[in-house]
C-alpha cells in the first residue's frame, strides 16, 4: 500500500455523505448548509430592513436569475450539460405568469390591450385557462418539465452531448424568442406583456406587496438551494457526477445515463421556469429580450463566475452579475458590458472554478494547518 | 437449475468493416466454474465480451435467463445480471471505496431511494467489502488505491450489482505475484454460485485457477477443455503456447 494519505486529497463534495466518514469530511459536507443559512439571513432579514423598495425589488430580480442559476449549476456543474438556452424555460415560466397577470390586470371577461390593438379582440382559447391562478402555478412547473423531458429523452438517448447539445439548446432559445416576437397577436410581440399591476389580486404599486413578492422570490431561492443540497448529497447526486465524469462506465452500473441526465435537465428547467415566473411581478413586465440568447448567456456567465459545480456558487454568481449589471449600467450606460466581459476573462484565467472555490481552498488550507495529527489519525 | 443460470452463445459473429473479428463462436458458460478465455492478441476475446455486454453489434444469439443479451443495451445487460470489468480499472477515483461500492447498487434501489442520502451502509455493500478484503481502506478515495486493489474494488462493484455472470478482462495484468495469488483466491471464493469468465494472458495464473479453458484464435473457438487437455492440444501449441514464453510447458 502507498503512504498514508491525508483527507485533503479526497474530493470535497461527494465524500460527505458516507456514514462513518472521517469527521473533517463530514464537517465540510455541512459547510454549504451553513452558507445557505447565511444567505437566507442576508436575503430574508437584513436586506428587507436595509434596502429601499426600489433596491429590494432589484435584488428580487437577481434572486430570480439565481433560482435559474441553481438549476444551471445542477445541469452543467454536476451533470456536464452546457445548458446555453435556459432562457427558453425562464421564458416559459415568465410568459405563463405574465399571461395570468395580464388577464388579471384586464379584469374578468376582458381582453388584454394588445389583443385589441393587434389581434381580433377575442381571447384565444389557449389563453383562457391562465385566468385561473391555480392553473398558472401548475403550468409554470408542468410545461417546462414536459418540454425538457421530451427534449432530454430525444437528445440524450441519441447520445448528443458537448458542444452539439449546447448549440441545440441555444438555437431553441433563439427560435423561442423569435416566435414570441412574431406572434404579436398572442404574445405582445417585441413589447411583450406589460402594465402588470397586480399579483394574485395584490396591487403591485403598494410597497408592502412589493416587499411580499420579493420575500417570495428570496424564499424560493433558499428553497431551491435546500432542494439542491439534498440532491447533491443523495445517491442521485453522486450518480449524476459519475455520469458527467464517466458516462460509459455508468452504463455498466446498470443505469441509462440518458435518464439520469434527463432528470437533472428537467429539474433545471423547472427551476428556470420558477425564476422566470417570479421575475414578472418584480419587473412588472416580460418581453422577448428577457428570454433571449443574451439573457441565457448572462445566466451561464453568473454560474461560471460563482463556480458551477458548487452548491452556492451559481446563486452567488447570478446575484453578483445581476447587481453588477444594474450598477454598471447606471454608471456607464454604454460600456457596462465591457466591464462584465473583462471580469469574466479575469475570473476564468485566475479562478477557473469560480469565486466559491476560494472558500473551499481557504477551508482546505485551514484543515491542513490544523495538522494531520488529530484528523489523519482518525482517517487511518 | 443449471439451465437457468447458463449462458448459451450460438453462432456469435462480429464484423468490423468487412473484417470478421468474431466468426461464429459457440460457447456454453456454466455456473460454478472458473472459466478462462485465452488466445493470442487479436483473437477476439475482448470483442466477444464487448458483444455480450452491448458495446459492439453482433449477430447470432446469447441466451441467458430467457433473454438474448445481443438484443440488449449495456445497462439492460447489467440489469439482466451480467457484469464486466475493463482492462484498465475504471473505478470512480474521487469517490471513496465505500461510495464506489454503494454506487454500484442501483439495481437494488427504487427511484425514490435515489433522492435520499444514504443513512447507513447497506449489508450487500458491507459483504462485498469483506469479500474483496478492503475493509481497512473503506474511506480512502479509490484514486489512491494500488493497481491490484482497484481491480478488486471493481470485482466488489460487480458483487454489489449482483452480477451472476462476470466477465473479467485481464484482471491480474500488471499485478505482483502476491496480488495474483490473492486475486485467484478471491475468484475461488465468489465462483461457486456464479459464472465467472476471465480473459487472461498469464499462463501460470490460468494453470493454477482454471476449471475450464477456452482457446480463441482469429475470431473462432479453437478448443475447450481442462488445463491439461489444452496443454496437450497440438493446435493450441502451434498458435498460442508454442510461441509464448511458456512454451516449455509441453516440452
Amino acid at each position: 500500500m502507498t503512504a498514508p494519505m491525508t483527507e485533503t486529497i479526497a474530493e470535497p463534495e461527494a465524500a460527505a455523505t458516507m456514514p462513518g466518514a472521517p469527521r473533517s469530511i463530514r464537517f465540510k459536507g455541512l459547510l454549504p448548509l451553513a452558507g445557505i443559512a447565511v444567505l437566507a439571513l442576508l436575503l430574508l432579514v437584513v436586506a428587507p430592513s436595509a434596502l429601499s423598495t426600489f433596491r429590494l425589488n432589484n435584488l428580487g430580480k437577481y434572486c430570480c436569475y439565481a433560482i435559474a442559476a441553481v438549476g444551471i449549476g445542477l445541469a452543467w456543474g454536476r451533470g456536464g450539460m452546457l445548458v446555453l438556452g435556459q432562457g427558453l424555460f425562464f421564458g416559459l415560466g415568465a410568459y405563463a405568469m405574465g399571461m395570468h397577470l395580464k388577464l388579471d390586470a384586464a379584469g374578468p371577461d376582458a381582453v388584454p390591450d394588445f389583443m385589441m390593438n393587434f389581434g381580433s379582440g377575442v381571447l384565444p382559447a389557449w389563453w383562457e385557462p391562465f385566468r385561473s391562478g391555480a392553473f398558472t402555478v401548475v403550468a409554470i412547473v408542468v410545461i417546462p418539465a414536459v418540454v425538457a423531458g421530451v427534449l432530454g429523452i430525444a437528445v440524450f438517448k441519441r447520445r448528443i452531448k458537448g458542444a452539439y447539445f449546447a448549440i441545440l439548446s441555444q438555437a431553441l432559445t433563439v427560435a423561442f424568442a423569435a416566435l414570441l416576437v412574431s406572434q404579436i397577436k398572442y404574445t405582445g410581440g417585441q413589447t411583450g406583456l406589460n402594465s402588470l399591476s397586480t399579483f394574485f389580486g395584490y396591487n403591485l404599486y403598494d410597497p408592502v406587496n412589493k416587499q411580499m413578492v420579493y420575500m417570495i422570490a428570496a424564499a424560493l431561492l433558499i428553497g431551491m438551494l435546500l432542494i439542491t443540497f439534498q440532491l447533491y448529497s443523495s445517491r442521485f447526486g453522486e450518480l449524476l457526477v459519475a455520469t458527467r465524469d464517466a458516462e460509459e462506465r455508468v452504463r455498466f452500473l446498470g443505469h441509462d445515463p440518458a435518464n439520469i441526465k434527463t432528470v437533472a435537465f428537467v429539474i433545471a428547467a423547472i427551476m428556470a421556469s420558477i425564476g422566470g415566473a417570479m421575475f414578472v411581478p418584480l419587473a412588472g413586465l416580460i418581453n422577448p429580450r428577457e428570454v433571449s440568447a443574451l439573457a441565457s448567456i448572462m445566466l451561464i456567465a453568473g454560474v461560471a463566475l460563482g463556480g458551477r459545480a458548487s452548491l452556492l456558487g451559481p446563486a452567488i454568481g447570478a446575484l453578483v452579475v445581476g447587481y453588477g449589471r444594474t450598477s454598471l449600467s447606471e454608471a456607464f450606460p454604454d460600456q457596462w458590458t465591457y466591464f462584465l466581459g473583462a471580469l469574466f476573462i479575469v475570473v476564468i484565467l485566475l479562478i477557473p472554478n469560480g469565486l466559491t472555490s476560494l472558500v473551499t481552498k481557504l477551508w482546505r488550507g485551514l484543515a491542513s494547518k490544523r495538522g494531520s495529527s488529530d484528523l489523519g489519525g482518525e482517517a487511518a | 437449475m443449471s439451465g437457468l443460470d447458463h449462458l448459451e452463445i450460438k453462432g456469435l459473429g462480429v464484423t468490423f468493416d468487412g473484417f470478421k473479428a468474431i466468426d461464429g463462436v459457440d460457447l456454453a458458460l456454466r455456473e460454478g466454474r472458473l472459466h478462462f478465455l485465452i488466445g493470442p492478441n487479436g483473437a477476439g476475446k475482448t470483442t466477444l465480451v464487448d458483444a455480450l455486454t452491448g458495446l459492439v453489434k453482433a449477430t447470432g444469439h446469447a441466451q441467458y435467463r430467457g433473454k438474448d443479451l445481443l438484443s440488449l443495451t449495456s445497462h439492460q445487460v447489467v440489469r439482466a445480471g451480467v457484469g464486466r470489468t475493463f482492462q484498465t480499472a475504471t473505478v470512480f477515483e474521487e469517490l471513496s471505496v465505500l461510495q464506489n461500492l454503494d454506487i454500484a447498487g442501483g439495481v437494488h434501489r427504487s427511484a425514490w431511494s435515489m433522492i435520499l442520502a444514504r443513512r447507513k451502509v447497506p449489508t450487500y455493500v458491507e459483504q462485498a467489502l469483506e469479500i474483496i478484503g478492503l475493509q481497512e481502506l473503506r474511506h480512502r478515495p479509490a484514486g489512491v488505491l494500488a493497481h491490484g486493489q482497484k481491480q478488486w474494488l471493481e470485482i466488489g462493484m460487480l458483487l454489489v450489482q449482483d452480477a451472476q455472470v462476470m466477465f473479467l478482462d485481464e484482471t491480474v495484468a500488471g499485478m505482483s505475484a502476491e496480488e495474483r495469488e490473492e486475486t485467484g483466491q478471491l475468484l475461488l471464493r465468489i465462483s461457486p454460485n456464479r459464472t465467472i469468465v476471465v480473459i487472461e494472458h498469464d499462463m501460470d495464473f490460468v494453470r493454477t485457477f482454471a476449471d475450464v479453458v477456452t482457446v480463441m484464435h482469429a475470431g473462432k473457438v479453437l478448443t475447450e477443455g481442462t488445463v491439461a487437455e489444452i496443454q496437450a492440444d497440438r493446435q493450441v501449441q502451434e498458435v498460442y503456447l508454442g510461441r509464448s514464453a511458456e512454451g516449455t510447458a509441453h516440452a
